[in-house]
């Protein structure tokens, strides 16, 4: 084990990737030399370890700034049995790309008889929290689940980056991965080993009796931080994060709720059409029973996400929205007095 | 030995040149106010990498080396055209009169950029490169239904100027407005400031031609001007103005020149450019040669430049104090312009939001709404 940021997490596992197979190539804008710092080792391309020096331009290609291009193209290199990862840089760009995704690389499979696979990854960051204003942060991950024939996973944390972006390359179907840019300095302890996270298996972070949130990509560390606030005024949380939002782990957000009777759920995408609302209509249809309160949502309202500091940073979920959500559905008043989480 | 194929009509030394088809169109003075418009920009530009530096503003696209691309094509617009910038289009916002802390407060992040593009000419920042080629696409083809186009009224007649880098050419909606503006004949001058990197990807994961001569399989001409020459410059966008005002349709510009600085202040450009490209394109600044042509040529003293770098100073000592004085924006106007008519989802919306922000005791009293 060695501790690992979210970021150094992707490296390892793209780098375990390429070591791993020939047929895995690494193309996107700004990928030669390792802007992002996931193409590499670490920041430095003089850290040992720099991709484009370890496998050479044909395995790893800075591309023409032109997204439909990349997307396109990624898309008829897999059909020659290329396996490539797509860095797609910024996900607001994702929508330059759209007739691609949504018409060819999700729908190839069906349109060939099957006989083609779409073994793509697409990588994006949503630079959400910084500041960069309107056409830098969206968090579009919702709008592709809609759309059938793609695999979306949102992971939290360093290992589950690396097993589960591990595992994506071993799909055949196209997979796109939303990275939350807030949790790229984020640290733990990582297998260095090969491992991978099957897509479609939720995490339990902390177990609870009294209500159960599930938390997505930037919200679980949010989420964990108001279940362990709340603890100390007695109510006891889940934090369950799904990790992937298809495959969805139906069972275990389902059985959760079983349990405690009670679901927030906490996504920093727009409100509408959400994947707090898939969720939460998933919950209604299949654990109606069990609800002792009603579902609530904590996301991002339907507004565009402004420049300003002062204005962005609340409007995304965070571990006071998530505590008071949990204490409205358990019917327990807010605390008179100063928390942890409102010394802010 | 001058290149035929680049318009310059001033040398980096700072000598005159000829070229068959171009000649600057104004005298001693015009080149004076021009230099005055490249020191004040480089000027902006130098604050505003200090004040990022400083912590003001959140982050900063510099136009360093380019003054002479933008001040030159922007000084050849008229009041009724209209351009349509990058992020990086700080020279030519100043000459539409556009106020730098307008810029400013956007790179603040107080605003999405307050200047009124009516009144100034001048459109908004775009971030997602190459959108607002089809946006002066679009523009030009309405003033064709205006009724701008053509009249033999000079006051009248109106063009429309895009700015894009030479990465956006690689971009479908680039290409798309080529194809637009030539079907429909629309007054628009595709100016592409090939600054030479996208970032990191140099020219050469753009193009494999030079990228002026894209135009002709589009059906319009395209010159290369030397993009550091700011009376070349001038002379190149004002006749390709004047073709898309007479309704001869558009024209590619290819500003050749590059970017001195980093990408943004968020860019560290040692990871993937040598030093000595850098040192070569210094002997070539696009300032420098005016001045040297001014002191030599025109006789220019030192009372011209003090009171230039005086103006500068000046002007520096109101940024700083501008920006510092920036008041945050109120934090519900984020609601304000979603939509004409707010929605009642997002009117719930923004009532659970307000009252979110209520539960906080010593909130922002009085800025919020
Ligand atoms: C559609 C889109 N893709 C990618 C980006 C990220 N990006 C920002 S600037 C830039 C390079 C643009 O280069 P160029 O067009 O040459 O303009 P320059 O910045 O050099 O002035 C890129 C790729 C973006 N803003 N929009």
């Amino acid at each position: 084990m060695t501790v690992m940021s979210y970021l150094g997490a992707i490296g390892a596992a793209q780098r375990e990737a390429m070591e791993a197979d020939e047929r895995v190539i690494i193309i996107g804008e700004d990928v030669e030399a390792n802007v992002y710092g996931t193409t590499g080792a670490g920041k430095s391309r003089k850290d040992k370890g720099d991709f484009l020096e370890m496998f050479g331009k044909n395995r790893i290609r800075n591309t023409p700034i032109s997204e439909e291009g990349i997307v396109g193209a990624a898309a008829g290199a897999a059909m020659t049995g290329l396996r490539p990862i797509v860095d797609l840089s910024y996900s607001s760009f994702l929508y330059m790309a759209m007739d691609q995704f949504v018409n060819q690389v999700a729908k190839n499979r069906y349109m060939f008889g099957g006989q083609a696979s779409m073994p793509v990854v697409f990588r994006s960051a949503m630079f959400y929290g910084l500041s960069t204003g309107a056409h830098h942060s969206d968090r579009p991950y919702p709008m592709f689940m809609n759309v059938p024939g793609l695999k979306i996973i949102t992971p939290a944390t360093p290992s589950d980056a690396k097993g589960l972006l591990r595992a994506a390359v071993d799909s055949d179907d196209p997979v796109l991965t939303f990275e939350a840019c807030t949790l790229w300095g984020s640290k733990e302890e990582v297998d260095e080993a090969e491992y991978r996270i099957p897509l479609g298996v939720a995490r339990t972070h902390r177990e609870g009796s009294d209500v159960t949130v599930v938390a997505i990509s930037g919200a679980v560390p949010e989420a964990i931080k108001a279940a362990n606030a709340l603890a100390e005024e007695g109510l006891s949380v889940e934090v369950l994060d799904p990790r992937t939002l298809v495959p969805l782990d139906r069972e275990a957000i389902v059985a959760s709720v079983a349990r405690t009777g009670r679901l927030v759920v906490a996504d920093p995408a727009h409100r509408t059409c959400g994947a707090a609302a898939e969720i939460s209509a998933l919950v209604a249809e299949e654990a109606f029973g069990s609800l002792r309160a009603p579902i609530v949502r904590v996301t991002t309202p339907d507004t565009q996400i402004p420049f300003s500091p002062a204005i962005e940073k609340q409007l995304y979920p965070d571990a006071m929205k998530i505590a008071a959500a949990v204490r409205r559905v358990c019917d327990v008043p807010e605390p008179a007095q100063e928390t942890a989480l409102s010394a802010r | 030995m001058a290149d035929p194929d680049l318009v310059q009509l001033l040398t980096p030394e700072g000598e005159r040149a000829e070229h068959p088809d171009y000649a600057f169109a104004g005298d001693d003075d015009t080149i004076r106010s021009l230099y005055r418009d490249l020191v004040l920009t480089r000027r902006i530009d130098t604050e505003a990498t200090a004040l990022q530096r400083h912590g003001e503003l959140g982050i900063w696209a510099s136009l360093l080396g380019q003054e002479a691309a933008q001040i030159g094509s922007g000084r050849a617009l008229r009041r009724q055209d209209h351009a349509f910038p990058t992020y990086r289009e700080h020279g030519v916002a100043w000459t539409r009169g556009v106020d730098p802390l307008s810029l400013l407060s956007l790179f603040r992040g107080v605003d999405q950029g307050s200047w009124d593009p009516e009144a100034t000419g001048f459109g908004l920042y775009t971030i997602v490169i190459g959108a607002q080629t089809l946006h002066a696409t679009g523009y030009a083809m309405g003033l064709q239904r205006d009724g701008v186009v053509g009249t033999d009224d000079p006051d009248r007649d109106a063009a429309v100027i895009a700015y894009f880098g030479d990465g956006a050419t690689s971009q479908g909606d680039v290409n798309e407005a080529f194809i637009w503006a030539s079907v429909f004949n629309a007054p628009v001058v595709f100016f592409c400031q090939n600054n030479q990197w996208a970032i990191s990807e140099p020219i050469d994961r753009q193009t494999r031609i030079p990228l002026y001569q894209r135009a002709s399989g589009f059906g319009f001409p395209g010159v290369r001007v030397d993009g550091n020459d700011v009376l070349a410059v001038h002379a190149a966008t004002q006749a390709a103005l004047q073709r898309a005002r007479e309704g001869s349709g558009p024209t590619l510009i290819e500003a050749f020149t590059y970017r001195m600085g980093a990408h943004t202040t968020t860019d560290d450009p040692t990871r993937y450019r040598l030093s000595a490209d850098l040192e070569h394109w210094k002997l070539k600044d696009p300032v420098e040669r005016v001045h040297a042509y001014l002191t030599r040529h025109v006789g220019a003293g030192e009372d011209f430049f003090s009171e230039i770098a005086e103006e500068a100073d000046a002007l520096a000592v109101r940024l700083r104090e501008g920006t510092r004085a920036m008041a945050d924006p109120s934090i519900l106007s984020v609601f304000d312009q979603v939509y004409v008519e707010e929605s009642a989802e997002l009117a719930q919306q923004r009532d659970e939001h307000a009252a979110y922000l209520d539960s906080f005791e010593d909130a922002t009293d009085g800025a919020r709404r």
